[in-house]
């Protein structure tokens, strides 16, 4: 039965009966918006929080044919909703603002609404909307190739219709945009039903993204194509067409995170590194920022493959955040912090001389992100970080295990760029609800300094719990981040920071991060191909700790993490573990990675390293 | 088309809030929504604003009592106020938060305090007017579309 048939009642007057979510955190606007809409003879349902309504959306990806927000937006940017809608779910999003700027439209743009409407707001406006619906679903089917559409008339039935079941993961083909198809042109994989009419959505689960990330890496940013990238991933029922689409908006959100990463060059130049952007993504990406970053570097594929967790790291690499400007280790960057407990671009290029993946280097400069690499010299390490995490763990993402992939790719030089990397990753995190990426992410931002991390952190540890929203979670991923943001979480996620830090603490108690930094740059100097060791991923503590506060936590902290103290910090990926002690124990993880980092660098302990640095 | 006393009243009432711009085109938006199944619309929302309204000013009274001012917070409260003000159609009130919100962008303190002030005066008298209105529509009884003897 096509899903068309499913309440066809609504779907054959279309736009009648077209499912709108309404949110605003004014009440009058809100009543006053929903009864427009009401009268314009949609379905409705209204909310005033954003984080309710991400909520809603992910319980049922098609409950909803269109959503409209509010620019400004007290528990979360307007923005970051959409974007966390485009990626997610992709339904088209209408932004709603009294605030007319050019600049704020122009913004709008870029995070991908389909329009912008100033407030307040007429309803000759909204009787249009439904033509953005309409226009998404003629551009499925027409990506699907086979246009049997029962229903002839703008693709109401398809797109709305596209129900795949409930929060299953169907990876039906769900063509978005035909950009990539066409322009490569070839021949998708067998469509598991070319005549469908209805085109189930291919939900781009944390897993799925991983691989997709995983494959972009592994061909290099600039030569992933649909076809290749299908190829690797090998994932059956997946189209040319889905990973076409999903290609071309993984390549948006980079280049966003870029944009973004090259103006908080400073603070997530070091740590964020562009995987946060990543992250926001959706945590698919993970790998698909250390593409960017890496693109010189092999590293990242192979290393980060391994590196599950490390889907967080991946972010960092991300150049796009990277401001690593002068992250000295990448890892370190939030070592540094962790010593100078202020300083943390400084200290971390004391700490960057472990920084072990001198490949990363190649990363960090492969990744566009602002970086100035030429200050990260450490940029290596970072690069390292960056990369290993991001292939693996397909982008630190949320995935709640991802995120110890995740914290690897934060320590990558880049401290900054870790740092924003990881926000970035946890972002997207946030999307899989598994807490995975808000720690990996976060984490890195290091990048200015502390503050940046406490910035970073708060926001890794949405990411993380990207479900539970309990940002505590996103702790203490990088230990070192985890040390500066330890003053800085208290603010977000408290109550799950607590935890992890703790545990933390007990490996480097006294130099938290930076020993775990160390120990991390230790072992990646050694083995700058310690990013594809997996286990050495794991030992670096700093990583870790997003990855402990990312799998124990994994329950979900919101995903969402405050999307805008990610932003802000650019990266903050990883952060979300505060505690700073880097190897967290109760992360487990982190106890594991410190102890592999021990054994490989034969005592690589966190002060051994010091004295390296 | 007023047989009613009453209504008459009211039709004279609403249009002098018009005339005197205490209220604009938006207004009439509300009123096109308020319908049998909504009939107290209106009042509805202008109750919603009311309220809303009133903390986001006292917010911002104790934001103006904090020295030195903090212009971007108050210039937030304000894009809310007039957010929300514009979305019932309060003309006067919402010019005055567009001034209001120049004075914080030019960092005007004095300005501020003075156009906050001028705002609270049109603010409360939009709210006895449309209090007077209200009241009196719902006196009035519902419109009857065929003229029914009360």
């Amino acid at each position: 039965m096509t899903v068309e048939q499913i309440g066809s009642e609504g779907k054959d007057q279309f736009p009648i009966g077209m499912r709108v979510l309404a949110v605003d955190d004014d009440p009058t606007c809100l009543l006053l918006l929903g009864t427009l809409l009401r009268r314009c003879q949609y379905h409705v349902t209204t909310t005033s929080q954003a984080k309710t309504a991400l909520k809603m959306l992910r319980e049922n990806k098609n409950k909803f044919d269109l959503v409209i927000s509010d620019v400004h937006m007290p528990d979360m940017d307007g923005f970051k909703l959409l974007e966390h809608v485009g990626l997610e779910m992709d339904l088209p999003v209408i932004m709603l603002s009294a605030n007319g700027d050019t600049k704020l439209v122009m913004k709008g743009i870029t995070h991908g609404a389909c329009d912008y409407l100033l407030k307040p707001v007429r309803i000759e406006e909204l009787q249009n909307i439904w033509q953005h619906v309409a226009r998404r679903k003629k551009k499925d089917r027409c990506n699907s190739g086979s246009k049997d559409k029962p229903h002839p008339d703008s693709g109401e039935a398809a797109g709305i219709g596209n129900v795949d079941n409930n929060g299953k993961l169907n990876k039906k083909r769900k063509d978005q945009n035909e950009d990539e198809d066409d322009e490569r042109d070839e021949n998708g994989h067998d469509n598991e039903d070319p005549s469908a009419q209805k085109k189930p959505r291919v939900v781009w689960s944390v897993e799925l993204h991983r691989k997709f990330v995983a494959a972009v890496n592994q061909l290099g940013i600039d030569k992933a194509v649909p076809k290749k990238i299908l190829e690797l991933m090998n994932v059956e029922k997946l189209t040319r067409e889905n990973v076409a689409s999903h290609l071309q908006k993984f390549r948006l959100y980079l280049k966003r995170i870029s944009c973004v990463a090259n103006q908080q060059a400073n603070m997530a130049a070091a740590l964020g590194t562009a995987d946060s952007a990543y992250l926001r993504m959706g945590s698919l990406n993970g790998l698909g920022n250390f593409h960017t970053l890496a693109g010189s570097d092999q590293l990242h594929n192979a290393a980060f493959r391994s590196f599950p967790p490390s889907g967080v790291l991946g972010r960092l690499n991300t150049p796009a955040g990277l401001g690593i400007r002068g992250l000295p280790s990448p890892g370190t960057i939030q070592l540094g912090h962790v010593q100078n407990s202020g300083h943390p671009t400084n200290d971390l290029s004391k700490l960057q001389s472990f920084v072990p993946g001198n490949h990363n280097t190649n990363i960090l400069q492969g990744m566009p992100m602002s970086l100035e690499l030429d200050r990260l010299q450490h940029n290596k390490s970072v690069g390292h970080i960056g990369e290993l995490p991001t292939t693996d763990s397909t982008t630190v993402f949320p995935g709640s295990g991802k995120l110890v992939d995740a914290r690897i790719t934060g320590f990558s030089n880049n401290p900054l760029l870790g740092v924003t990397s990881n926000s970035l990753m946890l972002e997207g995190s946030s999307q899989q609800a598994t807490s995975h990426t808000s720690v990996s992410a976060i984490g890195f931002q290091n990048g200015n300094a502390l503050s940046d991390f406490t910035s970073i952190a708060p926001a890794s540890y949405q990411l993380q719990d990207s479900k539970a929203g309990s940002q505590g979670q996103a702790s203490p991923i990088n230990c070192n981040a985890g040390q500066i943001i330890r003053s800085a979480p208290q603010e977000w996620n408290a109550p799950r920071k607590d935890a992890p830090y703790q545990s933390h603490a007990s490996i480097n108690s006294s130099i938290p991060i930076n020993s775990a930094m160390i120990q991390l740059g230790q072992c990646l100097d050694r083995n700058n191909s310690i990013f594809h060791r997996t286990t050495d991923l794991d030992s670096v503590g700093p990583l870790n700790f997003v990855d402990p506060l990312s799998i124990k936590h994994g329950e979900g902290d919101n995903s969402i993490m405050e999307p805008s103290v990610i932003e802000k910090e650019g990266y903050l990926m990883f952060q979300p573990r505060p505690h700073g002690s880097h190897v967290p124990d109760n992360i487990g993880s982190l106890e594991d990675l410190a102890s592999a980092m021990m054994k490989q660098e034969g005592g690589c302990n966190g002060y051994s390293l010091r004295t390296s640095i | 088309m007023e047989r009613n006393p009453m209504r008459r009243q009211l039709a004279i009432m609403r249009q002098s809030l018009f005339d005197q711009g205490h209220v604009d085109e938006q207004f009439v938006q509300l009123e096109e929504l308020q319908d049998d199944a909504n009939p107290n619309f209106v009042e509805e929302v202008v109750t919603l604003y009311y309220r809303d309204s009133a903390r986001i000013i006292l917010n911002i009274e104790q934001a103006l009592e904090r020295k030195p001012f903090d212009f971007r917070k108050l210039d937030a409260y304000m894009h809310q106020f007039k957010g929300s003000s514009s979305s019932i159609g309060a003309k006067k009130v919402k010019a005055e938060s567009t001034l209001f919100r120049e004075y914080c962008k030019s960092g005007n303190g004095e300005g501020c305090m003075r156009s906050f002030q001028q705002l609270k005066k049109e603010y409360a008298t939009l709210r006895k007017k449309l209090g007077a209105y209200f009241q009196l529509a719902r006196q009035a009884g519902p419109v009857e579309t065929a003229s029914r003897p009360k």
